[in-house]
């Protein structure tokens, strides 16, 4: 059997990645990291993410813009008082919390999406598949990219 | 207690002969002894089945939406007055359709511990000074109230309503130093006891949602875990879909939920639902200063930010 490899899932504000080589980069990560385009990172409801850990999803990666560079001004703002409240809580009833994790991107970090990308990587490959959530394993697998 | 059952039916009696108000919620003995349940009066000439006593644990602003049509008055100690505010905040009720009958609260009996403490049957209960007089068959018990109370009233530091047209009686002494102790005790514990802990809470759920339907906070229309396209939460009875829904309901009360303890109380299977609630009251009050149900016109700490602070928060 060939060596496990995790799925991971990555919330990508569309509006972070400034430059255009980097915008197009987002097509060349690893297969199994699959994309999602959203307006804002402030849209992302956390919900969002525990449905995507119920998917199956190893990992998971928001991308936002870093304070004061939001498009829409405050969105980030919004959205990362919930995601750190969210990560309290996994962290306190004991479950990875590190499956969970955000990038705040600025005008001059090129390439920091590549980085956090290899980064969540590392880090559930060293905590093996997502089991504590996951109730239907497999249905990442099924959709193409 | 008695003082206080005539001063509410004296303030009831008022308000509906007078026809200021068109219903009054309020709690009522129960069926059961150790247990008060909550009752709607309309008449004046019912206003006597009105108590006050030491079991009337329910949070009844719970009620409020469901007679937003109506002129209302409601019977409330400090965790319902709270989650009065709460709801104002969030334009689910009118303030000025809402009669705010507060009472000053001592914390409520959890009928659970009086049951645990005797060896028969209760049969009957009440109070007689501090202590909660246990009654059944060839038994009679004096238990000291504040060994018998609540979790969430044990943590209680709002006892006093925090909003409210007339208070029935003086305002006592809040009695807990530090309302997130319980939280702080699980925070020690290394991360797989903790694990073990929500797991083996989390599983026992038999997903009849009594905790949502007892919690004020807890008015959607149509609530995350019953939608089926998409399908947030897992509703079926799988260890993974338990603990995404214990998860999800807590997270949905992060900066709302006012610590009352209904959620438990309700819980058919005793489920330790204060402690996971309690971590997210902690959390918005430690990195927002944010204490839910306080101060009316607030905004809540999910919907607001500081440009200055730590982004690296998460």
């Amino acid at each position: 059997m060939s060596e496990w490899q995790p799925t991971v899932v990555v919330f990508l504000c569309q509006w972070c990645l400034k430059s255009d080589s980097d915008w197009t980069k987002r097509f060349s990560l690893p297969q199994r990291v699959r994309v999602v385009e959203v307006p804002c990172s402030g849209r992302i409801n956390p919900l969002l993410l525990m449905s995507t850990l119920q998917y199956g999803a190893d990992g998971i990666l928001v991308v936002g813009c870093e304070a004061g560079h939001c498009h829409y001004k405050e969105g980030n703002y919004l959205g990362r008082r919930k995601f750190v409240t969210l990560k309290s809580v996994l962290e306190y009833v004991g479950l990875e919390e590190e499956r969970v994790q955000f990038a705040w991107l600025g005008e001059t970090d090129r390439g920091k999406l590549e980085t956090a990308v290899a980064g969540l990587l590392s880090d559930v490959r060293a905590l093996g598949p997502n089991q504590e959530l996951a109730t239907r394993h497999g249905a990442l697998s099924t959709i193409h990219t | 207690m008695q003082g206080l059952t005539k001063a509410i039916w004296r303030e009831a009696r008022r308000l509906l002969e007078s026809g200021e108000v068109d219903v009054i919620i309020g709690f009522t003995e129960g069926t059961l002894p150790l247990r008060a349940a909550p009752v709607f009066i309309r008449k004046a000439a019912d206003v006597e089945r009105l108590i006050w006593s030491a079991f009337c644990e329910n949070n009844l602003a719970r009620y409020l939406r469901g007679v937003a049509d109506k002129r209302v008055a409601i019977v409330a100690k400090g965790c319902d007055t709270r989650s009065i505010v709460a709801l104002l905040n969030e334009h689910q009720v009118e303030r000025d359709k809402v009669y705010i009958i507060g009472v000053p609260c001592q914390g409520m009996v959890d009928g659970r511990i009086v049951a645990r403490r005797v060896a028969g049957e209760v049969l009957s209960a009440h109070q007689d000074g501090d202590e909660i007089v246990a009654e059944g068959d060839g038994f009679s018990i004096h238990l000291p109230r504040s060994e018998l109370l609540h979790r969430s009233c044990t943590a209680c530091v709002h006892p006093n309503p925090v909003l409210y047209d007339v208070l029935l009686a003086e305002p006592v002494e809040a009695w807990a130093e530090d309302p997130y102790a319980y939280v702080r005790e699980i925070e020690q514990k290394p991360v797989e006891e903790r694990a073990a802990y929500f797991a083996s809470e989390a599983q026992r759920c038999i997903r009849c949602y009594a905790c949502r339907q007892a919690c004020p906070m807890c008015y959607c229309e149509e609530c995350f875990v019953d939608h089926t396209t998409p399908r947030w939460i897992e509703s079926g009875a799988t260890p993974a879909g338990q603990q995404a829904w214990q998860i999800g309901r807590a997270y949905h009360l992060v900066g709302r939920c006012v610590n009352c303890g209904a959620c438990e109380r309700a819980c058919p299977v005793g489920i330790d639902l204060v402690y996971l609630n309690g971590k997210s009251s902690k959390d918005v009050w430690e990195l927002f200063g944010f204490e839910a149900g306080i101060e009316v016109d607030k905004p809540p700490p999910l919907a607001v930010f500081l440009p200055d602070e730590e982004p690296n928060l998460a």
